[in-house]
């Protein structure tokens, strides 16, 4: 739609396209995931890089917020390996099993892949690529082909985790990808993971991205999770206020699984965040929430679409943001009734609070909705602080900044609630609190 | 202690206090006692210092030193506590942790140490124990949840542990059954002492039953317009405040 509009490519499109042509043929991957490269680089520079004439891009204008596209980064040296040794710190210290990404690519001496339990399988992407894996066959960009930014991703991917959990396992310790950016040059990543949880299975995956001055992240996951599987996922961004990090989560959910996802954003400059969670089987459950903090610039763009493809499931959504000094937050969630998708519970909420006059929350909640025996709901609030609850607590002697990092807390602490795991909760509240303090609370 | 002297205030533009005079010494229990639209809440929250309270005439003075400059959490730890007639719900926030920041904040604000966790722990069940507070009601998020009778012993709660110098009392015996009224009651006495003083407001006669005044005070549209012994709360009780309602008006 947007190729006749168009003239010229934007010179990050060109620092893309140079960029693909000059990686294509050292990239991972057989002739069948060639193939798969050179149709989504194809489809994503058919529309370019997503712009406001581009709906679901409206408020996130990657022409506009993205003026150079960083080189591929190249692979760790042993330098940038040892700057990352410490990293992952973002999830606490919850007992995890490390999965560590230097600069995008897998670092096993990092990694924890020693004796793994029975029916858990973890691979470098960049090595099941090259050989042919075939669960990359069989769901690799099968869920949703879409998205430019997803297209851009397969064109470039180069590493990232293939996880596969067997039917009926249960993975006591949770996985903790970890992509720490450690080059000294700016540079861009494109991580690709895919996680198959098979039937009734059981796994925590936490993912942490420590965004670094100036780089430039695209990262997306699918998920595959079986009937009756209890999948719970968290992912985490923080770092620098220049870093740019565009993620995609792809989801399909099978019949009466549990499905916990949580989106934690903490001081990256500009963040889309893109959830695309399809029910495929009845009777499933899905919590999907976030949080984000954000101050100076800062550009947060949650966009989400939840598919109930089949009946009978229950979704909800919870997603905050916190907005200081000129930062944005832009809400986009749409939930998706499918004719036949009888039944169907859904409800979906965004909350901002605002700090200061000159920041801006846009949401735009939608419904659309072909069965006629559901319940589905949206809602959207944005405002300032209670001025009533401060002066209570003010009334007790606690002082302004403390009185007002106090309701901050709880008001994010109402999303963070729904992640399962105490550990991880007290790790990004522990954030949320120096963040305020660094704002002077 | 308190000498309130000439006292305007407006809120949202209309004037409620009209020159109101009022001392109460330390050691004394005051009662205010008027009808609705008196001025009565507006008094408690400009005592405290509410937004929105603007005192355009006239003093607070605790012991000589102005109040009405200074902000809330100032007051507070000047020793100006209020009592809210509505305590609010502050979901969230864990009324422990609520209660150790005030303290503690107000401990650092007179150049105190902050307690130790065993010391707040156990200063805190003491005087909760003491109002019938359960280790539950705790551990919710501030008021969330609480009855009116049970948010209302949470405010003593908090003035028992903030051991303020001037205790305003804004209609406490609201919402409260006999059995609670009783609770919070002997809360407040137990806080009687030589070097605090306290004010009393309510619109019933019922709570000085309870909370023995030495001073009862009328006030009717923006000023004191009676001052009495613990005797004039029973003569309100029987007579209502129609005179008054009528004597502020020929005042004014």
């Amino acid at each position: 739609m947007n190729a006749e509009v168009r003239a010229m490519k934007t010179s990050a499109e060109q620092a893309l396209a140079e960029a693909y042509a000059a990686a294509k043929a050292r990239l991972p991957g057989n002739g069948a995931v060639q193939a798969l490269r050179e149709a989504a680089f194809k489809r994503f520079e058919a529309d370019g890089l997503p712009n406001r004439r581009i709906e679901e891009w409206k408020y996130t204008d990657l022409r506009v917020l993205m003026r150079e596209a960083k080189p591929p980064a190249g692979a760790p040296d042993a330098a940038a390996k040892a700057r990352a040794a410490e990293a992952g710190k973002l999830a606490g210290d919850i007992d995890a099993r490390r999965i560590v990404f230097v600069d995008g690519a897998f670092v096993p001496e990092l990694s924890d892949l020693a004796a793994l339990p029975p029916g858990l399988t973890v691979r470098p992407m960049a090595e099941a690529l090259a050989a042919g894996d075939p669960r990359i066959a069989a769901h690799l960009g099968k869920v949703i082909p879409g998205d430019g930014m997803v297209a851009l991703n397969t064109a470039l991917m180069r590493d990232g985790a293939l996880i596969h959990v067997a039917a009926g396992a249960t993975v006591e310790r949770p996985l903790h990808l970890i992509f720490a950016a450690a080059g000294t040059q700016p540079a861009s990543v494109f991580c690709r993971s895919l996680v198959v949880i098979e039937p009734n299975a059981r796994v925590m995956l936490v993912e942490s991205h420590e965004a670094a001055a100036g780089h430039q992240v695209n990262a997306a996951l699918e998920l595959i999770v079986g009937a009756g599987a209890h999948v719970d996922h968290v992912k985490i961004v923080a770092g620098a206020g220049d870093a740019l990090h565009v993620a995609t989560l792809i989801a399909a959910v099978g019949a009466r699984a549990r499905f916990n996802d949580f989106s934690f954003n903490i001081g990256c400059g500009v963040v889309r965040n893109q959830l695309f969670v399809r029910f495929d089987g009845e009777a499933a459950l899905a919590n999907i929430g976030g949080a984000s903090l954000l101050n100076g610039d800062q550009h947060s763009d949650t966009t989400l679409v939840a598919d109930h493809k089949a009946g009978g499931c229950q979704s909800r959504e919870l997603f905050k943001a916190v907005l200081d000094g000129r930062s944005r937050s832009v809400f986009q969630g749409r939930i998706i009734v499918q004719p036949g998708a009888q039944q169907t519970d859904a409800k979906m909420m965004t909350r901002a609070l605002l700090l200061s006059e000159e920041a801006e929350a846009d949401s735009k909640p939608e419904l659309e909705i072909f069965a006629d025996d559901v319940q589905c709901g949206h809602g959207a609030t944005m405002g300032s602080l209670d001025r009533s609850l401060k002066f209570y607590l003010m009334a007790r002697g606690i002082p302004e900044p403390e009185a007002e990092a106090l309701l901050v807390q709880a008001f994010v602490g109402e999303a963070v609630e729904s992640i399962e795991d105490a550990g991880l909760r007290d790790a990004l509240m522990e954030q949320v609190a120096a963040w305020l303090k660094a704002r002077g609370g | 202690m308190l000498e309130v002297k000439n006292l305007h205030v407006t809120v949202d533009g209309k004037a409620i206090l009209k020159g109101l005079d009022l001392t109460v010494n330390k050691g004394e229990v005051h009662a205010i006692m008027g009808p609705n639209g008196s001025g009565k809440s507006t008094l408690a929250y400009v005592m405290a210092g509410k937004p929105g309270y603007e005192a355009t005439e006239g003093e607070v003075l605790l012991d000589g030193e102005n109040i009405l400059e200074m902000e809330p959490d100032e007051r507070a730890a000047e020793g100006v506590f209020l009592a809210f007639q509505y305590p609010l719900e502050i979901p969230g926030v864990a009324t422990m942790t609520f209660l150790r920041t005030a303290l503690n904040a107000q401990r650092k604000a007179r150049g105190q140490a902050e307690l130790s966790t065993p010391e707040f722990l156990k200063t805190v069940r003491e005087a909760a124990a003491k109002l019938e507070i359960g280790q539950d009601m705790l551990r919710r998020g501030v008021n969330v949840g609480f009855s009116g009778g049970e948010k209302k012993r949470n405010e003593i709660l908090q003035m028992a542990l903030l051991e303020p110098r001037l205790c305003v009392l804004d209609e406490t015996d609201s919402g409260l059954d006999i059995d609670a009224l009783k609770i919070v009651s002997d809360g407040v006495n137990r806080l009687r002492s030589p070097e605090r003083a306290m004010i009393v407001i309510t619109h019933y006669q019922r709570l000085l039953d309870h909370i023995v005044p030495d001073v009862v005070h009328v006030l009717s549209k923006g000023r004191i317009v009676r001052t009495g012994g613990k005797e004039l709360a029973l003569e309100l009780e029987a007579n209502g405040y129609a005179q008054y309602q009528d004597e502020a008006a020929l005042a004014s």
